[in-house]
């Protein structure tokens, strides 16, 4: 079966106080499709510069990404974009919705970049489904952490992406409402039959990954399995 | 096309959300105060024209020697034009045994088109507005022929075969400008009793006058249509032809009322500019998530692009509508206070502030865009990366070639638009400079300072680009309105030095050599003081360089009358007050030298070095032009095109002239000087010079009002200063709060920060309005140029206050808000 994402010899490399540092540092890698993997480790470890380089959101040192069969490193950054737009998903620590447009519109705009009919049922349907219809037209700070948690759930599984990604997405939450939209995310990922890869802090998400990848300094140390 | 769709939904919902509020409002604002500015400047433009034309009596009058072709009239009616005719013509005006020669102005119903005339029952009784022309059988005589004759309203005068009744006594009448030297007494009556006095005949000496009035652009095409089939001999002039004076002031004023113009337009420059920084900063993480999502690069530039034109053109056209509906309430309530009737202004000035104002939105708004799009996707992960570099300087120099372009059309006027864009160009370059230079003298100052100081201190050297910006755009709004008020204050000084209450009002003409000791010894001891009397010579311009004169050569209607008759020469050693040299040297004593009013010799094509000759009754002479001069024209003194060095002239036949202001009810000096020197021609124009200075007077109040009007355009600007750095403030308000800093520490470190930025920017726009305002008053206006060292003071005090207060005004807001509720917000 052909890897969802496949890193090899992926390398970054920042000047830090003069010095060359590798904050990712010659990791190789392989997630299949259907899989959870869970990256952890302490901070500056590198997990958000792995994440970041996975999705084609940051260019690698040395070494090669490829994304469902695409080579990023290969393509230019709208190249990625487009890769990006057909096949992924995105949840941040932070949330990341815009602020001036309500929960419905934020969930409808991947669809509305990629030119979908019927963006604003889709939209409605997957909002209902992550509990929050009648919050369709809030604001951002209208919605507590964990609602807005969801909303942007909602937007990243609306386009029904083959591989979710998703960076701390309880690190801004308390442990109980994190661990309903960790619920939340694997029941989608288990409707959608989507690929998760994602960072975390929390063991209680990483223990329900099919597997673990733990950092430390940039490079990967040992694979846990679940 | 799926991203107009696209990008008109995100503009829709950024405008329901606020997020483009400021944007809107700073460029609705923007171009509303420049249409307000524009179209109300443009209404008092019509006004103070109308109002000049009053002194005419008319818009546009055609004056010739033989009856005027019917052509003209017929036209101008047939154009909806008021237009109607008159005839002057000298007269014996007989009384008993007493006759006068008295100048008769024959006039048709509706007479005059514009101002009018005033009437009384006699000396010493109040004059009042006459309900139509002298009723057949009757005339109107003024107070020199009443005098002159011993008349009393009532009494009978004979004019040519018949008798007349004299019905009131004229004392005020528009056709006076037309005659400043024209002799004698005056006599108004109706057209249709000139035939009964069989005083003209063919061969008599007869003015005939066509007299044209209605609205301005009829008159406009009117007057081209007519200047292009003007038979030889006939001359159309209107009030800036007719009078020097007039038109002086007139030029003036508009001017200045472009310079307001173009303030509204720096200020609005500099609203925008702040408003699309912030505006950028805020599309920041719009632009990180749509790339994020998979969007390329150029469909981000379109989507943003959609939204920018969008919202430009819904601003635009808001504050289109806006200005126009503000300058009809200006209108109002200066029609109010002045007493002038404006006229309805023209779309023109609404239309072309909304064109600047979208050119202003894309000028700015589009080269951080350019750069928006290349924004890292990463951004999303990581918030502390991702400004990109800002956009290239040529895509900045474009869009600044295009507002300069554009502000240059909206001066309407090529030398002060250049001028104004110089000026502001230097002052942003040398305000960001030294802005930059002195945050880093000033953090020298940190080390033993209070925690207020150095958090201040702090947050401008955190921020250095902002800083910058902000200085500098405080510096260009506050230099636009700090160069207003010196330009302002220069123009009211020297109209108020050019025509004070005690301007002359009477000139003497025709004085013989050998009169002048003896005429003055009465005006000292009737007066107590000697007015300055000029030898006059009358010469006749034959030749330029050796080559003959000829009024067919010059296209110019003004300048073909002007080789054609007389000159009035004079000679003096010594400069006359209210001229100023512009070019070359005042003469050198003991040489033949001339001095040549600088506006004639453009006119007439003289150049400094030219020789020129003059013919004196038969006599020729030549001499070389080493001077030019600047002449106040709307001084009322006595004035002349060309003065000569007394080497040269001294020996020329000539009489003398003079000037001299009399007093109310000191009418007996003029008679003493009539009965004493019967060859003596007075020319009364105080009926003119009041005319003048009430004019001077509603201009300086119509300048006042836009001068108003431009400052609070200036407070907005100052608003949109402030608040572009205000989220950031938000967030380190709250982070200072939790961190127990209390509010007197959090507005001490506000206060010093607000402070110093308006210390800088008042201070730099003092600078540049002190150069600004002494290049334009020299240059353009034409105006002495005072220095006023108050400029400092008021730069710094508006700026210490206006952005101390105004900043300090916001962060009271925010330190009301609990700082969880602030963090929050901006999450």
């Amino acid at each position: 079966m052909r890897p969802i994402v496949e890193a090899i010899g992926l390398v970054k490399q920042v000047v830090s106080d003069g010095r060359d540092l590798n904050i990712v540092d010659n990791i190789s890698l392989r997630v299949f499709p259907g899989e959870s993997v869970a990256i952890v480790g302490v901070s500056g470890s590198g997990k958000s510069t792995l994440l970041g380089l996975l999705a084609g959101l940051d260019t690698p040192s040395a070494g090669e990404v490829l994304l469902d069969g695409e080579n990023l490193t290969a393509l230019d950054e709208d190249g990625r974009s487009a890769v990006r737009a057909r096949a992924v998903g995105f949840v941040f620590q932070s949330f990341q919705l815009l602020p001036a447009l309500t929960a419905l519109e934020n969930v409808m705009l991947p669809l509305e970049l990629a030119g979908a009919r019927e963006a604003h049922r889709a939209a409605a349907a997957l909002l209902d489904r992550v509990g929050l219809a009648d919050r369709l037209n809030h604001y951002p700070k209208q919605l507590s952490g964990g609602e807005q948690q969801r909303v942007a759930i909602a937007r990243a599984f609306v386009t029904r992406p083959k591989l979710l990604l998703a960076d701390e997405p309880t690190g801004n939450l308390d442990a109980a409402t994190g661990s309903r939209i960790v619920e939340l995310m694997f029941e989608l990922n288990r409707e959608q039959g989507a690929t998760l890869l994602l960072v975390t802090h929390d063991e209680s998400i990483s223990s329900r990954c099919h597997r673990t990848l733990r950092l430390a300094a940039g490079r990967l140390l040992a694979e846990a399995p679940a | 096309m799926n991203d107009l769709g696209l990008g008109l939904r995100l503009l829709a919902r950024m405008l329901r959300a606020g997020e483009l509020t400021l944007l809107a409002i700073a460029l609705a604002l923007a171009v509303a105060s420049m249409a307000t500015v524009a179209l109300f400047t443009d209404r008092t433009r019509l006004a103070l024209e109308q109002e000049a034309n009053r002194l005419l009596g008319a818009d546009l009058v055609f004056t010739s020697s033989r009856p005027l072709d019917a052509e003209l009239l017929r036209e101008a009616r047939w154009r909806g034009l008021n237009a109607i005719s008159t005839l002057s013509f000298r007269s014996m005006v007989v009384r008993a045994n007493a006759s006068h020669l008295a100048e008769i102005t024959a006039v048709e119903p509706g007479y005059p088109l514009r101002g009018s005339t005033r009437i009384s029952a006699g000396r010493g009784s109040d004059d009042r507005l006459p309900s139509a022309i002298p009723e057949a059988g009757t005339i109107w005589g003024d107070e020199r022929l009443v005098g002159q004759l011993d008349l009393r309203v009532g009494d009978r005068i004979g004019l040519g075969n018949r008798d007349f009744v004299l019905a009131a006594m004229l004392t005020q009448d528009p056709s006076l400008t037309l005659s400043v030297l024209g002799l004698g007494p005056r006599v108004v009556m109706a057209r249709a009793d000139v035939e009964s006095t069989g005083l003209i005949a063919p061969g008599s000496r007869v003015v005939h006058r066509l007299l044209v009035a209605g609205e301005r652009a009829a008159v406009e095409s009117y007057r081209t249509w007519a200047g292009s089939r003007l038979p030889q001999g006939v001359r159309l002039e209107g009030v800036r032809d007719a009078r020097p004076e007039i038109r002086g002031a007139l030029e003036r004023a508009e001017r200045f009322m472009s310079l307001a113009a173009l303030a509204a337009v720096a200020l609005a420059t500099v609203a925008v500019m702040l408003a699309a920084r912030r505006f950028h900063d805020r599309q920041l993480d719009v632009c990180a998530m749509l790339r994020c999502l998979g969007a390329s690069q150029w469909r981000v530039f379109r989507l943003e692009l959609v939204q920018l034109l969008g919202v430009g053109a819904l601003a635009s056209v808001a504050g289109a509508v806006l200005g126009y509906l503000g300058q009809a309430v200006l209108g109002q309530w200066l029609t109010a206070v002045i007493g002038i009737g404006l006229p309805q202004p023209g779309l023109g000035a609404a239309l072309r502030a909304a064109a600047l104002g979208l050119v202003l939105m894309l000028s700015f708004g589009l080269p951080p865009l350019l750069s928006l799009r290349r924004i890292p996707a990463l951004r999303v992960l990581r918030r502390e990366i991702g400004v990109p570099a800002a956009a290239g300087a040529g895509a900045y120099a474009l869009g600044g070639a295009c507002v300069a372009a554009l502000v240059l059309w909206h001066a309407g006027d090529l030398r002060l638009g250049s001028y104004v864009l110089v000026g502001c160009l230097a002052t942003l370059l040398a305000a960001a400079m030294l802005t930059w230079g002195s945050l880093r003298l000033l953090n020298a100052t940190r080390r033993g300072a209070g925690v207020s100081w150095r958090y201040g201190l702090a947050s401008l050297r955190r921020r250095p680009v902002a800083t910058v910006w902000q200085v500098v755009a405080l510096s260009l709004g506050l230099t636009a309105v700090l160069t207003l008020t010196l330009i302002r204050a220069d123009l009211l000084h020297a109209w108020q030095g050019n025509l004070p209450a005690d301007a002359p009002n009477r000139f003497l003409v025709n004085i013989q050599p050998d009169q002048s000791a003896s005429l003055r010894e009465i005006l000292r001891a009737r007066l107590g003081s000697v007015p300055a009397l000029y030898p006059m010579v009358r010469a006749r311009l034959v030749a330029i360089n050796g080559n003959a004169v000829d009024a067919n050569r010059y296209a110019e209607d003004r300048a073909r009358r002007l080789v054609e008759r007389e000159f009035n020469l004079s000679w003096t050693n010594d400069l006359p007050a209210h001229n100023r040299i512009s070019a070359g040297a005042w003469h050198r004593p003991g040489s033949s030298s001339l001095s040549v009013e600088e506006g004639i010799a453009r006119t007439l094509g003289i150049r400094l070095g030219d020789r020129l000759t003059y013919d004196v009754a038969g006599a020729r002479f030549e001499a070389p032009v080493t001077s030019l001069r600047r002449v106040e024209w709307d001084s009322f003194r006595v004035n002349f095109f060309v003065i000569g060095s007394p080497e040269l002239l001294a020996g020329q036949p000539s009489t003398y002239i003079t000037s001299f202001h009399l007093p109310p009810g000191a009418a007996a000096v003029v008679n003493e000087l009539i009965g004493r020197f019967p060859n003596v021609v007075v020319i009364d124009v105080a009926a003119l010079v009041s005319q003048v200075q009430e004019m001077i007077e509603q201009v300086s109040r119509a300048l006042t009002f836009i001068f108003v009007f431009t400052v609070a355009a200036g407070i907005l600007v100052l608003y949109a200063g402030i608040v572009s750095t205000h989220d950031e403030r938000v967030r380190e308000v709250a982070i200072m709060r939790t961190l127990g800093a209390n509010r007197a520490q959090v507005l001490r470190a506000h206060a010093t920060e607000f402070g110093l930025i308006g210390a800088l920017a008042g201070l730099f726009a003092a600078a540049a309005a002190s150069a600004l305002g002494y290049v334009l008053a020299i240059n353009v206006l034409g105006l002495p140029y005072r220095s006023d060292p108050m400029v400092w003071g008021l730069g710094l005090l508006a700026g210490v206050l206006g952005v101390g207060g105004a900043g300090l005004f916001l962060t009271r807001r925010v330190l009301a808000t609990p700082p969880l509720t602030s963090l929050r917000q901006l999450a």
